[in-house]
């Protein structure tokens, strides 16, 4: 049996161990554990081992396993070693399997058998052992084969047993709740067994059940509490005290389970009032488990309807959290002030100082849990504090996917909040260029455009400072050695756009900008499109205006380059670059309109402009189209036919690959071509020829003298209108440009169709972003929007700007746009002018972390000395137009800059409407009907009008 | 509900491993890795939490204690709260010093199934079965005197009849 260690091991495992131990690198272990593992293939091989052998065999199989070594070739031996009749190797055999396999693995199925026959054993240990299995390897297939006996033992005379099979059950049910929902009802049962140990295990399964669905449990309430307070009152034996504490475990899972039960019913948290106070008074804040109960009070206390002489004790002991020396009670407490705030924004104001301590706590973990309350308190007088912390933040961390995740958080707080526009420029330029790749696309699109549509003021002079500041900072920003690809779109995006729009920059320096960074990026080939695009841009800007445009050597070079790149997309926009340097000014002109990203292109779906091309065709004696779905029943003959007819022109096969672009656009994208007038069988829709806005404009030599130009600029047009999307290139656009006509109409059809679905797909993102800021809104009005010093530190951002922006000094004057356009606003700011809020524009807001800690607090918190005394309900209406401003200054640039497609610029409108409607809605939360209503006549006088086009929308949020 | 229990030495050395939901051996590697890059990483004297969405997925946390050259780490999700799991960790080291007086890590590195048995009688299938220590300690003895003595009566005949084999 070899000498036993003093620990019950033999000596050779012990020597295993102890060599494990003394290696000194990572190979080495390898090696010894390799050989290890030889030699434990060759005993277990061996035959008849002696079963005592075998268990130590298995237990350093075990062992080599979880050093990360393959100790395939022993489970079988484990799966043997249930069989045994021995307790001691039966229990190590379970024990090797539980480890070994999962519960789908091929060997499962030879233990099942044992595990049935151990279930129904009369040893309880045994019993045990089986059902510790049962919740490791049962899987949903092998449920049924243990279930009744699962079922019989909850009423097991062992307490110990019952336990488990109430244990195991739970974990059916959390593995396939069907194969257990008929037995749902057992849980409630041993509820009321009378061993508190198996009540308490019951637990388990109903906290998940309620998560479920609280309504079929609100009978439970009742007993619920009734067993709370029995627990709180010390009825149970000594044995379930843990540090003089009753029954700790039981008494979290409890009030787990009535924070479920009680939120948002009036009724059921009635009955927990009592028992919830008696817990508060009885805490023991002096052990670790009593504050584990007391956070789980207060958390049940934020979650069931409010009770204020609850929550004062829930301040009371979170205020005792935040005070503790103890990191873990500061992230506890930061935690339960999290969930306190939703109820009463104003608790976090007492407790400013602890919150920033815990800002600049060196422990991550407690940073963290800060910056998610800083988040969640976010309003538009302190976003920009926050921000700047948690950039800083942000610039300080390795780690990807927290970086990742602050980044989201502060691109949403800046979008959401956002007090200028150069702010928001400034902000995504930072989070771009430290949170680089991490970001969401989506975020960089938004940020185009928000260059691109300004703020949407009538002023444009202000949009075009913002554009030209947008311009000047990144010219800076290119600088810089390392950048990441989706900020460099933008940039170049940016640059192509508006970086000539001011005449501050000459269009060679641009264009040799451009050049650098798509010499700097040459394995990027989205930038590089991005920039040969921008560099087509400018040219075509200088064209339009007369200018001669002399291309740079360096540009030349690129252009040389990408017209041989391998990608088709990289081709094609080198060749329209050089097609377009050869267009007359006027061309130019309408094929590149200067500032046009926001304009809208009228899509002409039933492509009436092909008319006349079409009637030609057929006087010609071409087949009429006969529309895909029409043609489903006789799909093979039709082919066959039309391939015979191409047989005749061309010698080669023809499969059905070939045919279809030709009758019909390409099969790729049907359901776009189903719109099509398709009942009639000749493609004639009674449309005139469309009036087409800039981007298919009578070209000169568009319809038949090069047909090279006519698919040219159809891709330009896609280049244009897509600002947002960088590629989508059709290879067959490009390739088809020298064939027939028919195929240059299917290009040209192509072009369109995608084009415009993804202006669906644009359209249709920016309506769910609006309903998600909408949401967040609500959720900062219901916050923080009440309190009295909201309006007044409205007025914040419009001081701060210049220093938030420094680059942008000059600008934020002009964004006045908050005074301006809202009278209301200034009888509201005279009623308690705060000294100290003036005094919020000195300090440079976070740059600077050392700065007096005050000074944040304000920043963050709110205005320390701000007048609560004053009614709420009576600031709430002057609030209003403030919290407006902040989303209705961008009216629909659609509309402003004289609109060509008065649809389209409808969708935009309704888009625009529906965002600020819910704003109103957000700020609808908690006032009365009357409030709302008023609120809404504001809004519209405001700008935002309310159109028939969404009457629900109104219906939902008024009545 | 608990989703594993781990406990290393300080050089990163797995020396308990127990994952409630299935995980194949090189995944429980990384996540012994990952975990050891953080706690490493950790000073003295912060909060005993991590957040581990990175490692475990949304919504996990972990928490873990440092005993002399020992980190256990217990990983959960939401529906446990952390000041509690970080009592239950008590528990196992109490249970666990209890049953090896003056418990090390040595005791913890030959008798691995045993500390599996003490912690299968602490944590049932991810959920909180016992929370005294010494309710577990009585429940392991028992184990160990009934294996002794089922051991000593399937064994002696098994022994001999081996040694008159050869």
């Amino acid at each position: 049996m070899g000498s036993q260690g003093g620990w019950g091991q033999s000596k050779e495992f012990l020597d295993l161990v102890k060599s494990i131990g003394e290696a000194r690198s990572k190979a080495e272990e390898d090696r010894i554990i390799l050989r290890e593992i030889d030699t434990l293939k060759r005993r277990i091989a061996e035959p008849d081992v002696p079963r005592r052998k075998m268990k130590e065999y298995l237990i350093r199989l075990v062992y080599v396993e979880m050093l990360g070594h393959d100790a395939s070739f022993g489970y079988i031996h484990a799966v043997k070693m249930t069989h045994d009749d021995s307790l001691l190797l039966k229990r190590t055999g379970y024990l090797a399997v539980t480890l070994f396999l999962n519960e789908d693995h091929d060997l499962i199925i030879l233990i099942v058998n044992t595990i049935q026959k151990d279930l129904r054993s009369d040893n309880y240990l045994i019993v045990c052992a089986a059902l510790t299995a049962v919740c490791k390897l049962i899987n949903e297939e092998t449920i049924p084969a243990v279930l009744p006996q699962v079922v019989e033992l909850l009423g097991h005379s062992k307490e110990a047993v019952r336990k488990k099979a109430v244990l195991a059950l739970h974990r059916f049910y959390q593995r396939a709740p069907n194969s257990v929902s008929h037995l749902i009802s057992n849980f409630r049962k041993r509820l009321c067994d009378n061993d508190p140990g198996v009540m308490g295990a019951t637990l388990c399964p109903l906290f998940d059940l309620i998560k479920e669905d609280i309504n079929s449990y609100k009978d439970l309430v009742v007993s619920f509490v009734s067993i709370l307070k029995q627990v709180a009152e010390r009825r149970l034996p000594k044995t379930y005290d843990y540090h003089q504490m009753p029954a700790p475990f039981i008494q979290i899972k409890l009030l787990k389970i009535l924070a479920l039960l009680g939120s948002g019913d009036k009724q059921a948290s009635g009955h927990m009032y009592t028992i919830l106070g008696d817990i508060f008074r009885k805490s023991e804040p002096s052990s670790n488990i009593g504050n584990a109960v007391l956070y789980e009070c207060i958390c049940c206390v934020s979650s069931i309807f409010p009770n204020p002489k609850l929550l004062e004790a829930a301040v009371e002991a979170t205020s005792r959290f935040l005070k503790s020396d103890s990191h873990n009670l500061k992230y506890m407490g930061i935690d339960a002030l999290g969930r306190l705030i939703k109820i009463n924004p104003d608790i976090a104001e007492e407790h400013q100082l602890a919150v920033i301590d815990c800002l600049e706590d060196p422990d991550d973990t407690l940073k963290r849990k800060t910056f998610e309350l800083l988040y969640k308190m976010t309003k538009s007088s302190n976003v920009e504090v926050i921000v700047d912390r948690m950039i800083d933040y942000m610039r300080s961390i390795n780690d990807n996917h927290y970086k990742t995740e602050i980044a989201s958080r502060c691109v949403e707080l800046a979008e959401q909040f956002a007090p200028s526009n150069q702010w928001f420029i400034q902000t995504m330029n930072k989070v771009f260029e430290h949170a680089g790749d991490l970001v969401n696309v989506r975020v960089a699109h938004n940020l185009m455009r928000l260059i691109a549509e300004g703020f949407g003021e009538d002023d444009e002079g202000a949009d075009s400072q913002l554009r030209s500041s947008a311009v000047d900072s990144y010219l800076c920003i290119l600088g810089e050695p390392k950048l990441p690809s989706v900020f460099l779109q933008v940039i170049c995006w940016v640059l192509g756009e508006y970086g000539t729009t001011d005449g501050k920059y000459s269009a060679s320096y641009i264009i040799g900008k451009l050049c650098d960074v798509a010499e700097a990026h040459s394995t990027d080939d989205t930038v590089k499109a991005y920039t040969i695009s921008a560099i087509m841009k400018i040219c075509a800007f200088e064209i339009a205006v007369g200018r001669k445009v002399e291309l740079l050597p360096e540009c030349q070079s690129l252009i040389d380059e990408l017209s041989a790149s391998h990608s088709t997309d990289l081709q094609q926009r080198a060749y329209e670059l050089q097609a377009l340097l050869g267009l007359d000014s006027q061309a130019v002109e309408s094929v590149m309109p200067s500032d046009a990203s926001c304009e809208d292109i009228e899509i002409d779906k039933n492509l009436s402009f092909l008319d006349s091309f079409v009637n030609q065709s057929m006087e010609k004696g071409a087949r009429p189209y006969i529309p895909e779905n029409e043609r489903s029943g006789m799909f093979n003959i039709g082919n066959f036919r039309s391939q015979y007819q191409h047989e005749a022109s061309s010698h080669s096969l023809r499969f059905e690959a070939y045919e279809l672009p030709k009758p019909s656009p390409p099969p790729t994208i049907p359901q776009v071509v189903l719109p099509l007038p398709t009942t009639d069988l000749v493609p004639v829709p009674e449309q005139t020829y469309p009036r087409e806005t800039h981007h298919a404009p009578n070209l000169p030599s568009a319809t038949d003298a090069s047909s090279v130009d006519f698919g040219v600029k159809l891709r330009l047009e896609g280049v244009q209108r897509k600002w947002g999307r960088p590629t989508y290139s059709s290879p067959s656009a490009s390739s088809s440009s020298s064939t027939q006509k028919t195929a240059n109409g299917a290009t040209h059809l192509d072009g369109r169709t995608v084009s415009s679905q993804t202006r669906d797909n644009f359209y249709d993102s920016r309506k769910q972003q609006a309903e998600v800021s909408a949401e967040k809104q609500k959720l900062a009005a219901s916050l923080f929007g009440a309190s009295t010093a909201k309006s007044e530190k409205r007025q914040l951002p419009t001081h701060k700007t210049p220093k938030g922006v420094p680059t942008t000094a000059e600008k934020p004057a002009v964004k006045g746009a908050i005074s301006s356009s809202e009278p209301p606003k200034e009888k509201t700011v005279p009623s308690s002018p705060p000294p100290d809020l003036l005094d919020l524009g000195e300090p440079t807001p976070a740059s600077t972390p050392s700065i007096d800690p005050f000074k944040q607090l304000e920043g963050l918190l709110g205005p320390t000395s701000a007048p609560s005394a004053i009614d709420h309900s009576s600031a709430a209406g002057p609030k209003t137009p403030d919290l407006m401003a902040l989303y209705t200054d961008t009216p629909p640039a659609a509309v402003s800059s004289g609109s060509l497609n008065p649809e389209l610029a409808d969708i935009y409108t309704v888009n625009k409407n529906s965002h600020g409607t819910t704003n109103v809605a957000a700020m609808n939360k908690g006032q009365n009907r009357q409030d709302s209503l008023q609120k809404d006549a504001t809004a519209r006088q405001v700008g935002v009008t309310p159109t028939e086009n969404n009457p629900s929308l109104f219906r939902d949020l008024l009545g | 509900m608990i989703r594993a229990v781990i406990v290393m030495n300080t050089q990163g050395k797995p020396r308990l491993v127990k994952f409630y939901d299935f995980q194949p051996p090189e995944k429980q590697q990384e996540l012994i890795r990952s975990v050891y890059g953080v706690l490493s990483e950790r000073a003295d004297n912060v909060s005993n939490f991590v957040e581990a969405d990175a490692i475990f997925g949304p919504g996990t946390q972990l928490v873990y204690k440092h005993f002399a050259t020992l980190y256990f780490v217990f990983v959960f999700d939401s529906a446990e709260n952390e000041l509690a799991m970080l009592d239950l960790i008590q528990v196992f080291v109490e249970t666990l010093d209890r049953c090896f007086k003056n418990v090390c890590e040595l005791d913890i590195v030959f008798n691995f199934n045993k500390m599996h048995m003490l912690l299968d009688e602490i944590i049932f299938g991810g959920q909180v079965l016992e929370t005294s220590s010494e309710q577990v300690l009585k429940a392991v003895e028992e184990i160990s005197k009934l294996e002794k003595s089922s051991s000593a009566i399937s064994l002696v005949p098994k022994s001999v009849s081996a040694r008159f084999g050869r």
